[in-house]
């Protein structure tokens, strides 16, 4: 009985979190006293539930916990009145949630004025429910450094007035790119919440191409993780496709052709990605298709790793030779260990051992992935 | 409501280098500006050039260290401010992008206790 209730808390807290604190914080009027309520209301879950069993919308009973304590907060302290930016009337409370709180939720967490940094710890702490230390561990840094930027960027909400609102259909189109991005290196970074949050955006934004898109790529990418990621590090060419996961591909897929018609940068990313799941084996991959996407995508986007990945799908339309030519030289990749064991991946091809084995060194120097540099052990003691 | 000042920041080779066409321009879209906003705008006022400045900083020990110049030595100074009112930092950032500012860009930030 106890493992069921503690279940249907941990279930409540993927999936209600953003939420009970979307409609939380309309009535809390600052960010701060928000999050305590509903931590608050959760904990409660974990004793009343137990005795009163799990409710039938856990959602809402979680939103009415919380709000009535974010109420009584306020009637007895009256901090609104400094906290302009989150005030509302108290009559706006509603015992249900809308998708439109969590969406003004997830536009604050991604506003502009703050640093693309703090909207990802914002978003992974407000959206996602996760804590300092989760954040921290995500993006290897310190829980202090962490809990301090989270600090600093709900100060930035609060003193500046940052709203609290789903922006004017004239912002929309840059502030949903903000978004979208936010979410995309939650994923980079590693968060399982990312695909949630994906899943969370694209129905809230159900008119865009681009959410579609983010959600088919980060779909079909995560679909080859149990192929990709053991011990060590399988290049998409050695994986053993059968451990390719055929719901998520075939979820992913779906949401290609919406994706792709006005040719976005994450609907691109994702047509890139949806070749790959097609194709039965590495040999069938389909690299023409492959490079006209990414000549369209650096078009588009043309961000450094973009061009070095399109360097990749040149090796395999034109040769390692011609691909070798086109490496990108930007200061940005210096320290990028992509950069180097691309290159050596291409001198091995051609058979020009020496260099490849002083570039997959150059490239072990920069990576601090485990499984990455076991591949790049084993492709220097054995492959090369 | 709060306030918010908004300083514009110029670069003064630029506007040496105009023949008075710009500033002409700028002086009537700062008026046009002004009479847009006029329910936001609560001051304002164009600054002397950056070589009129005089900085101050504490030394440390209770006195100060007064120098010729401007506070931070970069290439865009402050030349001219607002200060607005505003329900929030959207609509601050709103009447802001209006703020002819040719030469280079402006920053907002919002005034302490100005309920």
């Amino acid at each position: 009985m106890t493992d069921l209730v503690v279940e249907a808390v941990a279930a409540a807290h993927v999936t209600e979190w953003a939420a009970v604190l979307a409609a939380t914080a309309r009535v809390a009027a600052d960010l701060d006293l928000a999050e305590d309520c509903v931590q608050d209301a959760y904990a409660k879950a974990l004793v009343h539930w137990r005795t009163q069993g799990v409710p039938r919308r856990p959602g809402a009973w979680l939103t009415t916990v919380a709000t009535r304590r974010a109420l009584e907060h306020r009637r007895r302290a009256d901090v609104a009145r400094r906290k302009l930016p989150l005030l509302i009337p108290e009559e706006d409370v509603a015992d249900q949630t809308f998708p439109d709180d969590r969406l003004r939720l997830i536009f604050t967490c991604c506003h502009p004025a703050l640093s693309q940094e703090a909207q990802i710890a914002l978003t992974l702490r407000l959206v996602c429910g996760l804590t300092s230390a989760e954040i921290a561990k995500a993006f290897l840094v310190k829980e202090a450094t962490m809990q301090a930027r989270i600090t600093r960027a709900k100060q930035k909400i609060s003193r500046t007035g940052i709203p609290y609102r789903i922006p004017h259909l004239s912002e929309l189109p840059d502030r949903i790119e903000a978004v979208l991005d936010v979410v995309h290196l939650v994923y980079t970074a590693g968060s399982e919440r990312a695909i949630d949050l994906a899943r969370m955006v694209r129905l809230l934004l159900p008119g865009s191409a681009e959410a579609a898109g983010l959600l088919g790529l980060l779909l079909l990418t995560e679909a080859r993780r149990a192929a990709q990621i053991g011990e060590e590090l399988v290049l998409m060419e050695d994986q053993d496709r059968r451990l390719w996961d055929r719901e998520l591909i075939a979820e992913g897929l779906a949401l290609v052709p919406e994706a792709v018609g006005p040719a976005g940068r994450f609907g691109l990313m994702a047509a890139i990605a949806a070749v790959h799941a097609e194709a039965e084996c590495w040999a069938d991959t389909d690299w023409p298709e492959i490079l006209g996407l990414y000549d369209l995508l650096v078009a588009r986007w043309p961000s450094p790793v973009v061009r070095l990945n399109r360097v990749v799908a040149v090796s395999y339309v034109d040769g390692p030779a011609a691909a070798l030519d086109q490496l990108p030289d930007d200061p940005a990749l210096a320290t990028y260990p992509y950069l180097y064991s691309t290159r050596a991946e291409l001198l091995r091809r051609l058979g020009r051992s020496a260099e490849a084995r002083a570039a997959y060194e150059e490239a072990l120097a920069f990576t601090s992935d485990p499984a990455q540099a076991a591949f790049l052990q084993r492709r220097l003691t054995r492959d090369v | 409501m709060g306030k918010y000042l908004v300083m514009i920041y110029d670069d003064e080779a630029k506007w040496a280098a105009d023949d008075g066409t710009v500033m002409e321009q700028n002086h009537k879209n700062h008026q046009a500006f002004a009479a847009a906003n006029g329910a936001a705008i609560r001051g304002g006022g164009q600054l002397d050039d950056s070589t009129t400045a005089t900085s101050i900083r504490s030394d440390g020990n209770g006195g100060y260290v007064v120098t010729d110049g401007v506070f931070a030595e970069t290439r865009e100074v402050m030349g001219g401010y607002y200060i607005i009112e505003a329900a929030d930092l959207d609509e601050a950032l709103a009447i802001a992008k209006q703020v002819p500012s040719p030469m280079g860009g402006v920053e907002v930030r919002p005034l302490v206790n100005s309920d």
